[in-house]
């Protein structure tokens, strides 16, 4: 089986938190862990201006949604809920094509 | 009934429960009747299969061990929080009892009834209040009425109808659809819509667009992620969108950028609206807004010679000095330049079959209730006598004058409340401490909500608990498509807002009782739509119309926007009124101007040494709507503390460390935040969330669940309503200093 990841489009995540409530709900993961954490980068840029990335890593409790990818065929739940449709889930390698015409994104390989 | 051990159901999202202003298509998982999960409807055009954290964490708010599951009557003093359990029975009787008795002795006036924010709450509590007779619908010490109804005002003078930038909300087919257009450039103007579904627009359509190409001016206070990502970002002083709007529309039309097509044909008043806008140069109104002068003019520019383009804006606008004045600026933006009802300008927004949830405009009240209702209900309806535009624009009280009236009794004296999904102490009152006050000395108050809160604990006599969303039969039509809500699990021993309402209004009424079920009511109500409950909910719970006056575009050349089926605007002269006859009925002024607010660093320079910072309240997070949701453990987690934004240079000059416990004081009052230092704060401008009680303290008197700790709103005054009577509540625009108050993590 080709290895399947998780690419993150930070050009366009809000930093709304719906994937990690949405990766909560999947698994019942209780308040202090979760498979999926937002973080806040700000830079200021050259001409003063501030930039804000936001992007979600998934962490060691993400287990690309298991259940829900093999037995149901669906997408990730984080994925699915994305509210800027920023998550794909998919092989590696078709998603490094994608990421080919990104202006920003970020792959994760989580086991 | 068998009950199925698993099943789906598919619904639509409007409160109790994820609790914003709704319109998501739901997925419900039901196993052995009880809700286990929450999908997003792939097939639902609203929401395109998402579901928001609030959404996401619905099953923790509907099985929440702290939701009152019984009606109670009070049994210690008010704010005592002693309560007895009663069946619903006893809570109807004695209801029905006390209502009746005000009735008899004052008058059905006398009674006020009350909602929080428009959501499923709006057809119940106006079905209730007219079949008791009361004229008095009312959002209490929702100062200056400001939110969402100032600006639908200033369209309905102005275009004639709502409008909405057009992220293709209005088609089955949404992006995919060949009709639409992406608009080219988006105003994003004082709100950070990737926050929730605010005004019934769900925010994230913004970001579709922006990935579909839309280029973005935001107008926002605060650097928000959408500010980080704009071609022009005017980072203005709250309470000045009005001088912003009016520098635009002085470079729009004198650098003749305009529509003059448009103009010529369907808008009235250009050349006096040409003339007024003179006094109000881009470098004037640029220095007030404390932005540049060539930021001011690119936006301008970039606006008006980008068509199509579109304006999506909040609630802030509602709050300026004159909220109905601004919103009247704003909405002749779009006008001038031609983006009304245009593929990717601001598309007309028209309830999907004319089908009504409850009254958006005066037109709407007559067509549910009658004309002779209507008029009736308006010679005694609070704020009517003082305000014009209170009288000919809806039906709701103005809460500035509502809160005078409790206090002195005059013209007449309020004896009971009904107060539904509404938290006012803890949530939208300005002055909490002194509608507290005020609302003690009434007779007989009704609180109906899920969950405790300061208001109920304070304030209620009886208390009905309401079922969720998940629990109820309901429908939705603000605007499109039509949707119903389906009663996926029982509600135990809670009932729905329309059930409540149904069973007190058909005790109370004085005329024929006209429907047994919450089900004959919806029918009747969907009648346009030649659609029943059943059969809407066996659609997947939403239908959209494939023709038809919600269907956009340019349905003023069409006839679609008027009774008469003439082609123009639902105006009274057919036209876009740039100089607005209604607003002179009125006795306002028809043409736009700016004023600053009553305290500002401009009117009250003495207040602004005492108090350096522009105090702006009821900044949103993704996770929790207005007072809600902060008993939710996934959302909580989120944000765990009332914040307060400081800028990091202005914290430092302070001597204020990020994490630290700060005061907020003003001339009204005082409120603690945790101080987060950032970037995204202007120097001089401190923004903080509103809403903040905590589920967890102490809920009896004199704490309220530590609501005098947090409440933000004490730093907020009433009586600084518009000349309109709608907008002007200081919520944005009050004066602060903050101060250290200790170590890290005490209070
Ligand atoms: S892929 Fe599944 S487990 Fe991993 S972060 Fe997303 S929702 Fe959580
Ligand atoms: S749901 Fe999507 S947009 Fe929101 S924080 Fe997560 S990745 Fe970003
Ligand atoms: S976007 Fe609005 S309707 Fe949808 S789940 Fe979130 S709060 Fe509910």
């Amino acid at each position: 089986m080709p290895r399947k990841a998780l690419m993150i489009d930070y050009e366009y995540c809000t930093g709304c938190h719906a994937c990690e409530v949405a990766c909560k709900q999947e698994h019942d993961y209780p308040v202090g862990k979760g498979g999926i954490h937002m973080n806040e980068i700000m830079t200021t840029l050259p001409n003063g201006r501030l930039r804000i990335d936001y992007i979600p890593f998934p962490t060691a409790y993400c287990d690309l949604c298991a259940v829900r990818t093999k037995k149901k065929g669906e997408t990730t739940a984080c994925a699915k809920h994305c509210q800027a449709q920023v998550i794909s889930y998919d092989t590696v390698a078709e998603l490094a094509k994608i990421m080919e015409n990104k202006a920003h994104a970020v792959m994760f390989t989580p086991k | 009934m068998e009950k199925d051990k698993r099943k789906i159901v598919r619904t639509t999202a409007w409160s109790p429960g994820c609790g914003s202003h709704g319109g998501c298509g739901f997925k419900l998982e039901i196993e052995n009747g009880k809700l286990v999960k929450v999908e997003g409807d792939e097939c639902h055009p609203w929401n395109q299969g998402r579901v928001c954290a609030k959404g996401l964490a619905l099953t923790q708010y509907v099985h929440h061990p702290d939701r009152v599951r019984h009606p109670l009557k009070r049994v210690g003093a008010r704010g005592e929080n002693k309560w007895q359990q009663i069946t619903w029975e006893e809570a109807f009787d004695i209801c029905e009892k006390k209502l009746k008795e005000i009735r008899e002795k004052y008058g059905a006036e006398s009674v006020i009834f009350a909602q929080g924010t428009g959501r499923d709450i709006g057809g119940p509590i106006t079905y209730l209040c007219y079949a008791y007779g009361s004229p008095n619908w009312v959002q209490i010490g929702l100062a200056g009425h400001s939110c969402y109804t100032p600006r639908q005002g200033a369209m309905f003078v102005t275009n004639g109808n709502y409008t909405m930038a057009d992220c293709s909300q209005f088609l089955e087919k949404r992006y995919e659809d060949p009709q639409w257009v992406r608009p080219n450039v988006i105003i994003n103007w004082a709100q950070n819509p990737i926050n929730g579904c605010f005004d019934g627009f769900y925010g994230h359509w913004i970001v579709d667009c922006m990935k579909r190409g839309s280029k973005l001016i935001v107008i926002d206070p605060r650097v928000t992620w959408l500010a980080s990502r704009a071609e022009i970002h005017l980072q203005n002083r709250p309470g000045t969108d009005g001088a912003i709007a009016l520098g635009m529309l002085h470079v729009i039309i004198n650098e003749g950028l305009y529509d003059k097509e448009f103009v010529d044909k369907w808008c009235n008043g250009f050349d006096k609206l040409k003339e007024r806008v003179q006094q109000y140069p881009p470098e004037k109104m640029a220095a007030i807004a404390w932005i540049k002068t060539e930021d001011l003019i690119r936006a301008a520019r970039l606006y008006a010679q980008s068509k199509p383009s579109a304006i999506h804006w909040g609630v802030p606008i509602d709050g300026n000095p004159q909220g109905t004045v601004v919103a009247q600026a704003i909405a002749h933006l779009w006008s001038i330049t031609g983006n009304i009802d245009i593929p990717g300008g601001n598309v007309i927004a028209k309830a999907a079959f004319g089908v009504t949830t409850y009254p958006f405009t005066s037109q709407e009240m007559a067509d549910l209730y009658g004309e002779e209702m209507v008029k009736k209900l308006n010679e005694l309806r609070i704020g009517c006598d003082r305000y014009p535009m209170i009288k000919g624009f809806r039906g709701w009280v103005q809460p500035d004058v509502l809160l005078e009236q409790l206090e002195t009794g005059k013209p007449y004296k309020v004896h009971g409340a009904w107060i539904q999904t509404s938290n006012p102490i803890g949530g939208q009152a300005a002055d909490p401490k002194r509608h507290l006050a005020a609302l003690q000395d009434l007779d007989f108050i009704v609180v109906v909500d899920t969950f405790h809160n300061p208001t109920s604990v304070a304030l209620a006599d009886i208390f009905l608990p309401a079922a969720a969303l998940s629990e109820k039969e309901s429908f939705r039509n603000w605007w499109w498509p039509l949707t119903n809500m389906v009663k996926a699990v029982d509600s135990g021993d809670t009932k729905s807002d329309w059930e409540i309402n149904l069973e007190m209004a058909n005790r109370l009424t004085t005329g024929p009782i006209r429907f047994k079920t919450v089900k004959d009511l919806i029918d009747d109500r969907l009648k346009p739509a030649g659609i029943t409950y059943d059969e809407l909910a066996k659609r997947g719970s939403w239908y959209a119309p494939k023709d038809g006056s919600s269907v956009p575009y340019y349905r003023y050349e069409t006839g679609m926007l008027r009774r008469d089926g003439k082609p123009g605007f639902d105006t009274p002269s057919g036209k876009v009124e740039l100089y607005a006859t209604r607003y002179e009925e009125w006795g306002l002024d028809p043409l736009p101007y700016f004023v600053e607010a009553s305290e500002s660093p401009v009117s009250t320079p003495e207040l602004w040494a005492k108090y350096p910072l522009i105090f702006a309240s009821g900044r949103r997070v993704p996770v929790f709507f207005h007072a809600e949701h902060r008993m939710i453990p996934w959302l909580r987690e989120i944000v765990p503390d009332p914040v307060i934004e400081i800028n990091p240079q202005t914290a430092k000059d302070l001597g204020i460390e990020d994490g630290e416990w700060v005061l907020a004081e003003n001339n009204h009052g005082s409120a603690k935040f945790k101080a987060l230092l950032t970037p995204t704060a202007h120097p001089k401008i401190v923004s903080v969330g509103h809403g903040w009680w905590i589920p967890e303290a102490k809920p009896e008197t004199p704490g309220l669940f530590d609501n005098w700790e947090h409440n933000c709103n004490q730093l907020v005054p009433m009586g600084t309503q518009s000349k309109s009577g709608f907008g002007g509540g200081a919520y944005k625009t009050s004066l602060c200093r903050v101060v250290k108050i200790g170590a890290k993590d005490s209070k």
